[in-house]
């Protein structure tokens, strides 16, 4: 029928317009724990195709003094992501008057994801806090709410470049002899600045500034650091 | 050229070397992949459409611009429509895309901020809320597969600081000191970032001769646009709406462009 279509009128018709409820925006998010701290960290470029939308958008979100999000993959998906977990940490809070502890968090984070498991939330989510012992903790996601605790990971767009490194210089993996040294704040903050710069010098996805959010038991510090714009 | 943009417009899968989510499910003899197709098929394209919003923040307000042209594919369908839509003192929004989903979404803001006037209580839309608001209402059509097919921009004066924001037809939002949508992204927000980046502090004239420019550019390069456009500005003082402006233009040089007849 439709080639009978063709052969009379030719394909000169409206062109129809394939309707994607995703997008791809881009984004590298990181989290490292260290003994009592936690880095997270994120760029703030926000891209969709080769352009830019913006070049400040923070892709790390403080949901408590003791728990910090990177989320990125589909911004529209972030968006209401953290909007959700935000009125679900409020709630939470009001009926149990105490802030949820990161495992909590993680936990619940889980089960929103799987709730949307036939309709994902494209977004790849990394949290980074201190558990309710005082030590550092990362969990790391998959957009369909798989979740593990570890000790480092990277997500998004740079995950695959900043992983290896990381591997490398903090798990020091497949090395004979490696002396293995307890990771101090600053080491992480400098090997997390120094593993962004790479991503951004091949990824085009990832760029403009990074956010670097360290949390320890005084609170979230947050420090901005540029990275290259193009 | 076809196989690169759809690499681009498409997301990438979820994960590599594994089931797609849901695939597994595809029994011998289903040939659906999704249960949503006859839903995607609701409003799955535009039909009258706009091009290019623009929108640049100055020292003390916002300035947004959008033409008047409303295109049925290739043919220049409705040459005196407006894009912008004055919310109130303080709030303009610009829209690109499907003229008919913007008609509607008008028709609905405008019965609410009749509502919070009736209240009487002071309150009303804000540039921040109206821009939450827009977003949340995008997200959750393009989440039952029927989306509002527009791009807004929405341009304000809320807290002595000038806001300006994006919002898409899938729910990607976010604010930045110049945006443009559309065709706009790739010749007039180029030269919107640079000129910012020479002058930090541009004054309200500046910005508006900026913008005038862009639209003028946009005219020359952009095949579904118009030389008629409106902007509005919104400062401390109010939001104004100005137009149309019909700028002059130069096609002294068209004739040395050879080869393509």
């Amino acid at each position: 029928m439709d080639s009978q279509m063709n052969e009379l009128y030719g394909n000169n018709g409206p062109k129809q317009v394939h309707f994607s409820p995703y997008a791809f925006n881009g984004g590298t998010v990181l989290a490292v724990a260290g003994e009592d701290f936690a880095v997270v960290a994120s760029d703030t470029r926000l891209s969709e195709g080769f352009s830019i939308h913006s070049r400040d958008t923070p892709k790390t979100y403080k949901l408590s003094d003791k728990t910090v999000l990177g989320s990125c993959g589909f911004h529209g998906d972030v968006l209401t992501l953290t909007k959700v977990i935000g009125a679900r940490l409020k709630m939470f809070e009001h009926s149990h008057n105490k802030k949820m502890s990161t495992s909590s968090i993680a936990a619940m984070l889980s089960t929103m994801l799987y709730y949307k498991r036939f309709f994902p939330y494209y977004v790849y989510n990394i949290i980074g806090g201190i558990d309710d012992e005082g030590k550092g903790c990362v969990y790391s996601f998959d957009p369909v709410g798989s979740y593990e605790r570890e000790a480092y990971r990277a997500g998004g767009s740079a995950s695959s470049m900043l992983q290896p490194l990381l591997d490398n210089q903090i798990g020091f993996k497949n090395q004979e002899g490696a002396t293995v040294v307890p990771l101090s704040k600053e080491k992480a903050v400098a090997l997390v600045k120094d593993v962004f710069i790479s991503a951004a010098e091949r990824d085009i996805y990832t760029g403009d500034a990074i956010i670097v959010q360290v949390v320890t038991k005084d609170g979230v510090k947050t420090e901005q650091f540029p990275l290259r714009k193009d | 050229m076809e196989a690169g943009m759809s690499c681009l417009t498409n997301p990438p899968p979820f994960w590599k070397n594994g089931p797609q989510p849901g695939g597994i499910y595809n029994f011998p003899n289903s040939s659906a992949t999704h249960s949503n197709t006859s839903e995607s098929q609701r409003s799955a394209y535009p039909i009258v459409t706009g091009t290019s919003v623009l929108g640049l923040k100055f020292n003390g307000g916002v300035v947004i611009a959008a033409d008047m042209l409303g295109s049925y594919g290739s043919l220049a369908r409705f040459r005196n429509i407006s894009r912008l839509s004055k919310i109130n003192d303080s709030t303009v929004i610009g829209c690109g895309g499907d003229y008919a989903d913007f008609q509607f979404l008008s028709s609905v803001i405008e019965q609410r901020v009749i509502d919070e006037e009736c209240l009487n209580d002071g309150f009303g839309f804000t540039p921040k809320s109206m821009f939450s608001w827009l977003t949340r209402v995008l997200y959750n059509r393009r989440s039952k597969f029927n989306p509002l097919w527009n791009v807004y921009v929405v341009a304000g004066y809320q807290d002595e600081q000038p806001f300006l924001g994006y919002v898409d037809k899938i729910g990607v939002a976010y604010e930045a000191p110049a945006i443009s949508s559309g065709f706009g992204s790739h010749i007039a927000l180029p030269i919107l970032r640079e000129e910012m980046e020479k002058n930090t502090n541009m004054n309200e004239n500046e910005a508006i001769a900026l913008v005038q420019r862009c639209m003028k550019l946009l005219y020359y390069r952009d095949a579904r646009s118009l030389n008629k456009y409106q902007y509005a500005v919104i400062t401390k003082t109010g939001a104004a709406i100005h137009g149309p402006v019909v700028p002059e233009t130069n096609w002294e040089i068209a004739h040395l462009i050879q080869g393509y007849e």
